[in-house]
């Protein structure tokens, strides 16, 4: 143990959390956000807390952080105490994590950044500093204290928040999804700090999380909470040790979109998969072709084709930096790439944080102009509107390409559901035939008058690439679409996609979900860090790299 | 990664060490002298001290051209007003229809450029050398302002960077939706205006949810330590006696020269 560990056992309390008959109602809304909610944690227990969307976990943890907000129309009833007290009164003691990473940095320096829980709970100057170093080593952050907090990853500002927390020494951590944004790396990064600092401290911790597995291993106890709305009870469902609840309740948690462990859910197959054998042929026959140089045979359903193509985000502003550095070129993000992008065929782009994935897919999909190189629509994607997608207008573009981003509201342009969903069309002067046939295929009909931004995630997501569809484009661009996703969406999303590249439409994702690219099939085109590309499996049927 | 507008290196000038509320106030003594008198001799001393300076805030002239241009151009355009409009007295140096210049009203315009450029230089050297964390703690731990809002307002400075490549990638998010595919420029208009809603929007709950963590951390729960400590020293005391100078020096110039012109009197 080090002298740290000793020093931080000896400040750090684990508290105790006692909820009875609790129940909250945010301002504004009907239906209770929790009701009667009976739960006990124990000094340094390790909870991990499961439930369907709409179960009011976020709003426990907020609760338990002190930071649900002195609304005067919310509601409270029953009592909510940590170490015997109000939480409320005693903000700062509790630590919380939430899920936007970006949401979690509030100065500009880490130094300044890991300090700022300590200065509030007026921690004398010498020991912030004292504790600010040590924190920073056990999260694993090794850079100087004015390193700018801009520049770090995801998963490297989830671990400056955990820093922060762990600066301020509380007796009870909260996590509120700290890995949903994150890439596989930094999922396991972000959990393998928190377990450092729950070992050197002994803390209390509460996680919400949807994939399971993440945690499984590492907690006590599982407690799962049923939805407390529409007057059909709440408070804990099912609660007990980890294996215990998760081999009682495995049906009904995966019924709610739950990753249990070992769980995939079922999903329509490929239609070329069932048919192995034509598609190794097809397959051979494009590698065969490959080597003698005739290709150009199968170009027919070929609908991009990059060459030698460099990508940069600056290449919106004609490849030219702004401000001092405005003489020097824009940096390619990632070059020399050679792809294409058949009907038909899926294409998963794959690689580490940073590679340039994401600026690949929106240079693909017309939205930002080729840095160097060129990218190059075929006429049977084209039809006539000119052979560079970055020049299309935003009718041509949507008709022909569809790109899905990351984050759903960016995509929002309208206030109700059914108008998202018709703007599509009634640019195109179309009729909203398709529409009613996406609401219903995506199960968004009951919400058809909702307003976007307030549905759940996974509402949110089939929305955002329901929206694109209605406009029935040749080739689909989905940036990380499975990303926090519960499974449920998931399995929508893969059904979806699955039946449309069975229909002739093309799919490009970039993900790091390595089940999703398998059911998808296809090509898989792989991005390194220092911007080269490699390329897997380059003989399928769907072959989309040369 | 995202465009951090105050996470740049931290500047190693001279003027970077000084307290921020010091050069403030050194600031603030040179605009109000030059805002008592229009005068050309005033204008040019200060104008020549200022520049001096440059060096101490890590200024070169380049970047002063390169980002202050626009001050420039004010200042130019604001003297030929001035010498356009000012009263037409000794000589007549150019008479052409309804341009008219003298002595005197040239010798008016070219008061009031210097003027425009000497009072704003001193802003730009302050912003230049000053760490926007330094002043929110000087202005917190010395003029006693309310730490909520100090720090409140450092951290919605982070996000302002963080706006302007959600701008973009807003811009690129609605053209996949087909947005902004009315032509002309009502169409353009209509597009922008909708996407500076979405990015209101999306500014709002990212400080929304900036706000818990804040909260969560147990910022404005109780009186708070700080952890760096902003004090006055020796270098403080120069930049005043500085500033003292300059003014000496340009309220002498001007009174000695005869050209000392109060606005007020």
């Amino acid at each position: 143990m080090s002298p740290y560990d000793a020093d931080t056992r000896e400040h750090t309390r684990p508290a105790a959390v006692c909820a009875r008959g609790w129940g909250w109602r945010h301002s504004g809304r009907a239906a209770q956000a929790v009701r009667d909610l009976e739960l006990d944690i124990a000094p340094g227990e390790r909870v991990l807390l499961l439930g369907p969307s709409g179960a009011g976990k976020s709003t426990l943890l907020h609760a338990l952080a002190g930071v649900l907000g002195a609304d005067q129309d919310a509601a409270e009833s029953g009592s909510l105490t940590v170490d015997g007290e109000n939480p409320a009164v005693r903000r700062g003691s509790a630590g919380l994590m939430q899920q936007d990473p970006e949401a979690q940095v509030v100065l500009s320096r880490i130094g300044d950044d890991v300090a700022f829980g300590a200065e509030n709970l007026a921690v004398p100057r010498d020991e912030i500093w004292r504790r600010v170093g040590n924190a920073l080593d056990a999260v694993g952050l090794d850079f100087p204290l004015d390193h700018p907090t801009s520049s770090l990853s995801g998963g490297q500002k989830q671990r400056l928040g955990l820093a922060g927390i762990l600066a301020m020494q509380p007796g009870l951590l909260l996590l509120d999804e700290p890995t949903a944004n994150l890439d596989p790396a930094g999922v396991l990064e972000v959990r393998d700090a928190v377990l450092r600092m729950l070992e050197s401290t002994g803390a209390t911790m509460v996680v919400v999380e949807h994939r399971v597995a993440v945690w499984v291993d590492v907690v006590d106890r599982i407690v799962v909470l049923a939805p407390g709305d529409r007057g059909q009870g709440g408070g804990v469902l099912i609660d007990g040790p980890p294996r215990h609840v998760l081999t009682q309740a495995r049906r009904m948690l995966t019924g709610a979109g739950i990753w249990v462990p070992g769980y995939i859910p079922v999903t329509r197959p490929r239609r070329g998969a069932l048919d192995g054998q034509i598609a190794g042929q097809i397959g051979g026959q494009i590698a065969g072709q490959a080597q003698t140089g005739a290709d150009v045979l199968l170009d027919a359903d070929v609908l991009l084709d990059a060459d030698q193509l460099a990508v940069s985000r600056q290449a919106a502003n004609g490849g030219k930096r702004r401000g001092a550095a405005r003489r020097l070129p824009a940096a390619a993000v990632a070059s020399g790439i050679d792809l294409r992008v058949r009907a038909g065929a899926a294409l998963s782009i794959t690689g580490p944080n940073g590679a340039g994935k994401s600026t690949l897919a929106l240079t693909l999909g017309g939205l930002l102009p080729p840095l160097d190189g060129r990218l190059r629509a075929a006429d049977a994607l084209s039809r006539g509107a000119g052979n560079e997608p970055h020049r299309w207008s935003g009718g041509d573009l949507i008709q022909r390409i569809g790109t899905v981003f990351q984050e759903p509201e960016h995509q929002f342009v309208t206030g109700r559901v059914l108008d998202e969903l018709n703007f599509g069309p009634k640019l195109l002067g179309r009729g909203s035939e398709r529409v009613d046939e996406l609401l219903e295929r995506l199960r968004l009909t009951h919400l058809a008058e909702a307003n976007p931004y307030t549905l759940s995630g996974g509402e949110k997501r089939r929305l955002s690439v329901a929206t694109v569809l209605a406009a029935n484009p040749s080739l689909l661009v989905l940036d990380e679409p499975t990303f926090g996703q519960d499974a449920n969406t998931w399995a929508d999303l893969v059904d979806l996609l699955t039946e449309l590249l069975d229909a002739g439409t093309s799919v490009i994702s970039v993900t790091h979900d390595q089940e999703f690219t398998q059911l998808l099939g296809g090509t898989q085109f792989q991005l390194t860090a220092a911007g080269r590309r490699t390329v897997e499996n380059p003989t399928t049927a769907c072959g989309g790299v040369r | 990664m995202s465009v951090d507008v105050m996470a740049g290196p931290r500047s190693t000038a001279v003027l970077a060490r000084a307290n921020p509320l010091a050069k403030l106030a050194a600031a603030l003594m040179l605009t109000i002298v030059l805002l008592l008198s229009v005068d050309w001799a005033s204008a040019t001393v200060a104008l020549v001290c200022e520049l001096a300076v440059l060096p101490l805030a890590g200024l070169s002239a380049r970047t002063l051209l390169l980002r202050g241009w626009p001050i420039l151009a004010a200042a130019l355009v604001g003297g030929y007003g001035s010498a356009l409009l000012a009263p037409k007295t000794g000589a007549v140096l150019l008479d052409w229809g309804p341009l008219l210049f003298t002595e005197g009203s040239l010798q008016s315009g070219l008061a009031i450029m210097l003027r425009g450029i000497a009072i704003a230089l001193p802003g730009v050297i302050v912003l230049a050398s000053t760490d926007p964390t330094d002043l929110a703690d000087a202005l917190a731990q010395k003029m006693k302002l309310p730490h909520r809002f100090v720090l409140g307002a450092l951290a919605a400075l982070r996000l302002v960077g963080l706006l302007v490549e959600e701008w973009q990638t807003l811009g690129m998010a609605r053209r996949a939706r087909g947005v902004g595919s009315g032509s002309g420029f009502a169409g353009r208009f209509k597009a922008s205006l909708g996407q500076a809603l979405a990015l209101l929007v999306q500014a709002i709950r990212r400080a929304s949810r900036l706000a818990v963590s804040m909260e969560a951390k147990g910022f404005g729960a109780g009186p708070r330590s700080w952890a760096r400590e902003s004090r006055f020293g020796p270098l403080d005391a120069q930049v005043v006696a500085a500033a003292v100078l300059m003014v000496a020096a340009v309220v002498g110039a001007a009174v000695g020269l005869g050209t000392w012109n109060p606005v007020f009197g």
